[in-house]
Parts: C-alpha cells; structure tokens; sequence
C-alpha cells in the first residue's frame, strides 16, 4: 500500500479493521472520538459490526460477548473511560479472552482535560482492574508505530489469550503524520475454546468464578506462567544514541519523541546523550537498564505525569545508578529546550565532575 | 413404561443443586432445557448466565454458557450475538442484576431491539448475598437492608422494568409470568417458547419476566412461598402479555 497521511487516531483504526478486528464497541470521549467515528465510516462495509454503546462499561462488555466466539474485537476511550472499562478488562483477563483497547490519555485525576498526559501508566501496567493479572501494554510514539502496534496488538492478544492495551495520549491521538499499512490479515490462528456453541460435541463454559481457593490458586499461578512467557518473549523498545551514552533518558510516546531533540541539542554541545525507548511499558525492558547500569552512571525519567514510570526504572536499576526524573503532569507538553537544559544541567552536575 | 417427561437432554443428570429447597431457579432452568431441545435450539445456544445465585447454571445447562459480571449480561450478550448472528444467545438474569445494577445495559439493548432474549428472574430480593433489598422488592416487605419493611419514601417503590422495556419499538415479546403452581409453570414454559421464537425468527428483542420463589429469604415455607407470588406478588406485578409485536412484523 502506498504511504498515506493520517491521523493517529484513524490510524488506530484502520490498522484493526486491517488486522482483522471484525466488532468495535466504544463510547465517545475527547480526544479519541475520531477513532469510533472512522470506525462508524468503516467498519460496517468491512463486515464488521460498529456499535456506539450506551457506556464505556456496556463497550468493554460487548468486546467479551464477541472475543468469546473468537472474533478480533477492540474498543477505545480516553483516561475517565478507561477506569469505567477496569471491571471488563479484569473479566477479560480471568476470562482468558484476547481483545485490544486503546487508551488516548488525557490529563487527570477525575474528568481532568482533554489535553496529552501520561498519567494512566500505573492503572495500565499495574492491571488497572482488581485481581492478581498482568495486560501486556504498548506504547507507540508515532504514527507508523500506532499501525504496526495495533495490529501486533491483535497478535499477542491471539497468542496468549490476553487483553492488550494500547496506551497513548492526545497528542498522537491528534496529531497527523504518513504512514504505510501492511496488508489486510487473512489467516488468523484457530481459536478451538471459542464458544461456538456445543453442536455434537460436549457444551462447555467460561467462568471467572472460582469458588474453591486451592483451584483458583492454581488459576492464578497459571496465569502467572503465561505472563512469566510474555515477560521473556515480548519485551520491545527502541535504542537511540546509545552506543557511547554517559548520560541516558528514559521517555516513551509522545515524551520520547521531545527527548529525541533534546538529545540532538545537547550533542551539539558535547553531551553524550542517548536514551532507551521502552514501547512494551509491561513488560518492561528491565533487564536491558539493569545491564546499561553497569556502564552509565546517569539517569534521566521524562514523564507527562508527576513520576509513575519512574518506578519501573528504579526498580530495573536496582540502585546502581542515579536518576533524576523531570515530569509535567495536567496536560501541559514539555519543549525540547526544557528537556535539554536538564541533560545538560545533569550532565555538568555528575558526569563531567566525576571525570 | 416409556417416561411420559423424560430427562431434558440439555439438562445435566448426576448433579446435586446448589439451590435452596424451593427455589425457583431449578424449575425455570428445567423449562429452558426443555424449550431449547423442543425447539432443536441447543447445539446452537448461548446463555449467558449472570452474577447471583445463578452465576452456577453452568453445573446444570448442558449447552454453552459464559458468565457475567453483575448486571452486564445484556451488553456480553450483544457483543456474541452480533460477532455470531447463527447463535442463539439469551441471558439469564435476576432483578438486582436486570434492573438495578444492570439497568443501563437492559434499557439500551432493549432499545436497540437485540435479537436477543431475556429470561429474567424476578423474587424481589437479593438472594445469593443474603436476602438485602431488591429495586423489585415489594413495599413493607422485610429485607435485611430494609428491616422494618420497604418505606417507599425512603427506599423508593418496586420497579417495573419489564413493563418499561415493553414500550419500547425494538422489544417484539415481552411476558410476565410466575412458577407458582403447575398451571403457572405451564404458562411459564409456553411464555419462554415464544420468547425463544421471537428470536429464531429475528423480530428482535424479546423478555420474558418470572415471578419466582425463593423461600430461604422470604422466610417461607416452599408452599406459602407459592401462595405468597399467586397472592402478594401477583398484585404487585401482574402476569400477562406485556408486549406482542411479533404479528405486526410479519
């Protein structure tokens, strides 16, 4: 197909339908309301079924009903939607049933703004929902990558029976950029526990509800399995000037691509700065910061959030190297000066004295 | 000498029921079983089963099943049966689930007229939690969240979301009725064959509401329990056809 010029929120969208996603259920909220509206456009003449539903809870319910056949199902919302769908994406993950939904973040708590924040990365990586589960979660920071991760999204949905969340913020929602889609999918993995009903052979269930605790501890360490073999399989980030790096940020999404100009700045002054990109935020690139540690001495967490990924980054360093995390929380997007004058101010500051 | 009523097929035998001496879930789940192998429906059936002391059918239907969370079973059922329109998909719900916590998703799936169906259990109490408040509960009735009786003007009056549901262009079948003797189950069996017919012909939505016993937290014996729905329950919700648009469709 040839390069097109697209937003990233019909971006989302098309590269679903593209990727087989045959039922979209979802609830306007701005700024990804785009999104579902490409969806009413598209969807419909692809085959597939487009239903507004009356909430977010209704939406993440109805991707249930169609993901237990083993249809390809999606929905998408902002911030304050997603928490709605926590309780679906909970069942979804006891259930063991693969869908994808988008977050497009706003700035919060509560109803918040509808400007670009990252401040749902904790409700994201951390399950969101109640229950001992993991959702794999990926990040694009462009978007050709809002595409390609889209329909990869589907694909580790597919392999590991899993809900998968696409977690971006207004700006990529927004904002247009070219892009190329890979071809339509047409062979799509058997799904032989789709209920389809029992025809002749014997019915079967699906139940979250496991009212022995010794058997619902061995579901529980069942998933635990699964999400140990996502953890070694499905790990994705970007490295970018790394090679002789003495000073390292750590940023994702829309934040990486600020720190990307930070990065070319300060190199102009000498600043060997280079930063590590993670796209998959669970699961995080741990091993790989904890390794760089050995060789960087300084760390540096851009986040548009008051500091949740940072966690993450601490926890992979293990204490072996500083950090200084620089965050903007509420909306607000931080410039490439900002972002540079911080490398630089922690470069001078720890170093250059150390050399 | 050939059974007169012989096991439903898509009725599991060798199980023990989790229901209480009485209850009505065991009579209603029967006539469902009854219905789906009368109607050749079963190799092809979905329920989607509900949070409540129903969240178990799964141990008795013998066709597929996927559970719910509290009150979404419409909105589950929705999503199955447009990714699958050959299924036939029918929830199976309490009130609180229906028609409080569930609310939302009854009221619009009826408005969107899914070709869906509803089998909705209605005994005016919470009964898996422990006998609290229904939004069906009927005034004075003595719950543990109302122990002085059901004050409408604190806890408001009984809803009638069948009857709200009825109005609207997309529900094509909407029935009450009550298990509370042999002619009432009867009627009950013929009201959910409609009902399941209305779907296989595609006319819509369609509900069927069940006046049911549940003596453990009535506090009654099974047999006054029965009285109780064919006396107190009845005035409150009348039996009867509360929609039929199935001929004007034809």
């Amino acid at each position: 197909m040839n390069k097109v010029f697209m937003s990233g929120n019909h971006t989302f969208a098309e590269s679903a339908i593209r990727a087989g996603c045959r039922c979209y259920f979802g609830y306007p909220i701005t700024p990804q309301n785009e999104l579902g509206e490409y969806m009413a456009n598209h969807m419909r003449k692809a085959g597939g079924v487009f239903i507004q539903s009356e909430s977010e809870t209704a939406a993440i319910n109805m991707v249930i009903g169609a993901a237990a056949t083993g249809t390809r199902a999606m929905t998408s919302s902002s911030s304050p939607g997603i928490s709605l769908k926590q309780e679906g994406i909970s069942f979804l993950a006891g259930f063991e049933l693969p869908a994808v939904i988008v977050n497009v973040m706003r700035g919060g708590p509560g109803l918040g703004n509808i400007a670009p924040a990252q401040g749902d990365y904790f409700q994201a990586t951390r399950g969101g929902g109640h229950g001992d589960y993991r959702t794999p979660v990926f990040a694009p920071a462009s978007v050709q990558e809002i595409a390609d991760l889209t329909a990869h999204a589907f694909n580790v949905a597919d392999r590991y029976r899993t809900p998968v969340m696409l977690l971006s913020d207004g700006m990529m929602g927004q904002m247009k950029e070219p892009v190329v889609f890979s071809e339509p999918v047409t062979d799509f993995p058997e799904k032989e526990w789709a209920l389809k009903g029992r025809g002749d052979g014997p019915s079967r269930y699906l139940c979250s509800l496991i009212l022995d605790a010794l058997e619902m501890e061995r579901h529980n360490w069942k998933l635990v399995r699964k999400y140990e073999e996502i953890e070694k399989n499905e790990v994705k980030y970007e490295e970018y000037m790394i090679d002789d790096a003495e000073i390292v940020v750590i940023a994702y999404g829309t934040t990486a691509r600020i720190a990307k100009g930070a990065i070319k700045r300060v190199r102009k002054d000498g600043v060997r700065a280079g930063m590590i990109r993670p796209i998959s935020l669970w699961p995080f690139p741990k091993k790989l910061l904890n390794n760089l540690a050995s060789r960087v001495r300084q760390f540096v967490v851009f986040e548009m959030s008051t500091g949740q990924m940072l966690e993450d980054v601490q926890i992979a360093l293990e204490g072996k190297a500083d950090i200084t995390f620089h965050g903007r929380p509420g909306g607000t997007v931080p410039t490439p000066i900002e972002f540079a004058r911080i490398i630089y101010r922690e470069y001078q500051k720890t170093v250059k004295k150390e050399k | 000498m050939k059974l007169k009523n012989p096991w439903p097929r898509y009725y599991k035998k060798d199980v023990v029921t989790h229901y209480c001496p009485g209850c009505g879930h065991g009579i209603v789940h029967r006539l469902v079983a009854e219905v789906l192998e009368e109607m050749d429906l079963g190799k092809r059936a979905i329920c989607v089963n509900p949070a409540g002391c129903a969240v178990l059918a799964y141990l008795y239907f013998d066709f597929d099943v996927i559970e719910s969370a509290h009150g979404r079973g419409t909105a589950i059922a929705t999503g199955v049966k447009r990714s699958r329109p050959d299924l036939f998909v029918f929830t199976y719900q309490g009130d609180g689930d229906l028609s409080a916590i569930g609310t939302a998703e009854t009221i619009h799936s009826a408005n969107r007229g899914e070709n869906i169906t509803v089998i909705f259990i209605n005994n005016a109490v919470y009964g898996m939690t422990g006998g609290q408040l229904a939004p069906t509960t009927l005034i004075d009735m003595k719950t543990t969240t109302t122990p002085a009786g059901r004050d409408p003007k604190y806890d408001g009056y009984p809803v009638h979301i069948t009857d709200v549901v009825a109005q609207f262009p997309g529900v094509a079948y909407a029935e009450r009725v009550a298990v509370d003797g042999p002619a009432g189950i009867r009627k009950t069996r013929k009201a959910i064959a409609n009902a399941f017919q209305t779907q296989v012909d595609g006319l819509g939505y369609s509900i069927v509401e069940v006046l049911s016993p549940c003596p453990t937290n009535w506090k009654l014996t099974p047999v006054d329990s029965f009285k109780w729905i064919t006396e107190v329950m009845t005035t409150e919700y009348p039996i009867g056809v509360l929609t039929d648009k199935r001929s004007k469709k034809e």
